[in-house]
């Protein structure tokens, strides 16, 4: 069931509608209700793995937290009678028994996806490697698979520190784990954050509906009218790529820069506005990304809640664990304080970006884009002491509008030249095809007349110039608070008027119709 | 202390670090940086700071890194 079908739409209406009509004490389980049946829409034979999942995450940490509590109330009611030695060794069996569950949970539920999800790029780099013909498996991939199995394990993982107690009721974190929103492309919410809202009981708020809705159809906007009408051009130029080189790659590369941010951050919108309609707050998931003046800040503001998920779950966890330090004083002591201290922060960030580069897509194309990723935050990093003195050389410089223009601009173009690796075949190719734009010298394409021939009209062009526009005037309010917020204080036929273009908008200029898809989210598929 | 804050000084001098209370909230230091911290404090006073830990209100200031570094070392 595609958000942007009109089942998906019926939907919806209906949920609403059941939703402030039930008492509101069954609010929540019609959420569940509602949020297994738009998955079941998919297969009904995939609600086992997300089942998998739920029961045994729920199961796993109330084992850990009833230990947990068991293991404070012993040390509690044992204070005075037990030494520092008991208590600490006591403390540690309490960790190992806890520890025995979150592993189980842990490498079950990432067993399920890496066989589901990998199992076939395994065969294909042995039959590459020792040249044999192993069959694929071929497995369907449950819809958001990365997403609620992250989700589910950040809960894990959570419970396990301690930092807060297990959910009791099984159906309650099922709906944290399907909650239908946000269960095929995120955001990866905290379960802290999430339950503040999910479970509480909601009564009809007229502002938050209005402005739910309100960021509805802005993310159908995003996503209809701009990316799925791009997405046109992007094919035609990454599917036959011998006849689309040299400056052709290079209008690829920020045409599906474009159509990925208005796909992705449009998918997002319409998630945070529904769970709005509901009157359950989601994390934002994007912050202006294509603003950022560094690769690092702009990994901070795009796909928000994947970067702390793999920060706090992997990055931090392998940069502190006893290995890791013993290394770091290894390095320290061999290789000076300077170099010997990056040693572990960068053998850190190789590894999380490789496993966030898998984690993307079971194919090289994904490692390398990870591996890009982490190259450049490393040379970012190697080059601080450069911009530090330039800085201090030229202090006016780096305080003038030109100049951030420019880190803005350096930003996106070395973001969207990594991310072409997501559009073709293999690496071999991708590297192939932005190689031409070095050789090719076909930069009158640009400017002939050419882009017309990608399959969209010159209207077509006129649409999306008119979309990304917006969306930048958008992003240039957004800088000092809520559009929305913003919107609702103009006079009352300024704000209909945008309401009006804005659902006329899509109405009219959503991509439909001969030529044109209402394609799947990109990022359903990771 | 005084070595903790030569351990941050060393990584951002332009920054007070005996006033500053916002390091993670103003965004003054990334996860680079905390992990450069850990592994230096790990080498300077032989405590390990797990992942739990990292968390704003420890590494917000100065001072609360250094409440962790004490109440880490009294658990040991």
């Amino acid at each position: 069931m595609l958000f942007t079908s009109y089942t998906f739409i019926a939907f919806l209406a209906a949920m609403f509608v059941l939703y402030y009509l039930v008492p509101k004490k069954f609010q929540w389980m019609l959420l569940l209700a509602g949020s297994y049946l738009f998955y079941a829409w998919a297969g009904i034979h995939f609600l086992a793995y997300i089942l998998v999942t739920t029961v045994t995450t729920w199961y796993a940490a109330k084992r850990m937290t009833v230990l947990q509590t068991e293991q404070s109330a012993y040390l509690k009611a044992h204070k005075a009678e037990l030494s520092r030695e008991e208590k600490k060794a006591l403390k540690a069996a309490g960790k190992k028994k806890t520890r025995h569950w979150m592993l189980f949970c842990l490498l079950l539920n990432l067993g399920i996806l890496a066989v589901l999800k990998y199992t076939d790029f395994f065969i294909s780099n042995i039959n590459g490697i020792f040249d044999t013909d192993i069959a694929f498996m071929r497995f369907a991939l449950p819809m958001g698979i990365s997403f609620y199995t992250f989700q589910s394990m950040g809960y894990l993982l959570d419970v396990y520190r301690g930092k807060y107690a297990a959910q009791d009721s099984l159906g309650r974190f099922a709906l944290f784990v399907s909650f239908f929103p946000q269960v095929i492309q995120g955001p990866i919410s905290r379960y802290d954050d999430m339950a503040k809202t999910l479970y509480d009981e909601h009564p009809y708020d007229h502002h938050n509906i209005s402005f739910g809705i309100q960021r509805i159809c802005w993310g159908f906007f995003k996503k209809m009218v701009v990316a799925d009408r791009i997405l046109v051009a992007v094919n035609e130029l990454i599917k036959n790529p011998a006849d689309y080189t040299g400056a052709y790659v290079l209008a690829a590369m920020f045409f599906y820069a474009i159509e990925l941010y208005a796909d992705f951050t449009g998918g997002i919108d319409i998630t945070i506005g529904i769970a709005q309609v509901f009157g359950v707050h989601l994390v934002e998931n994007f912050e202006r990304p294509f603003f950022s003046k560094n690769t690092a800040e702009y990994w901070r503001r795009w796909h928000i809640t994947m970067g702390t998920w793999f920060r706090d779950y992997i990055f931090y966890p392998i940069s502190v664990c006893q290995p890791m330090l013993k290394l770091s004083k290894a390095s320290r002591e061999k290789l000076g304080q300077a170099l010997g201290k990056r040693v572990p922060v960068y053998l850190s960030t190789s590894i999380v970006w490789f496993v966030t580069g898998l984690w993307h897509g079971a194919s090289w194309n994904f490692i390398v884009w990870g591996m890009l990723n982490c190259l450049v935050l490393i040379v970012s990093q190697e080059f601080e002491p450069f911009y530090a003195w330039f800085h201090k050389k030229f202090p006016k410089v780096g305080r003038t509008f030109w100049y951030r223009l420019f880190q803005v601009a350096r930003t996106f173009c070395l973001m969207s030249a990594i991310r072409i690796l997501d559009c073709y075949r293999d690496v071999p190719l991708t590297f192939h095809q932005v190689g031409t734009i070095f050789t090719e010298g076909n930069w009158n394409v640009l400017v002939n007349g050419s882009l017309l021939e990608l399959g969209l009209s010159a209207a077509d062009w006129g649409v999306i110039l008119a979309g990304v526009l917006a969306m930048l005037i958008v992003s240039l309010i957004g800088r000092s608070g809520s559009v929305r917020e913003k919107l609702s204080k103009q006079p009352m036929a300024l704000r209909y008027g945008v309401y009006a273009a804005l659902f006329l908008g899509v109405l009219i200029f959503g991509a439909y119709g001969i030529g044109f898809d209402a394609s799947q989210f990109i990022y359903n598929q990771f | 202390m005084e070595a903790l804050l030569n351990i941050l000084k060393e990584l951002h001098p332009e920054v007070d670090f005996e006033t500053c209370d916002t390091l993670i909230d103003d965004k003054i230091l990334d996860s680079f940086d905390i992990i450069s911290i850990i592994t230096s404090v790990n080498t300077e006073y032989d405590v390990a700071i797990p992942a739990e830990e990292i968390i704003p209100e420890n590494f917000n200031s100065a001072e609360a890194l250094y409440d962790l570094i004490e109440r880490l070392q009294d658990e040991d």
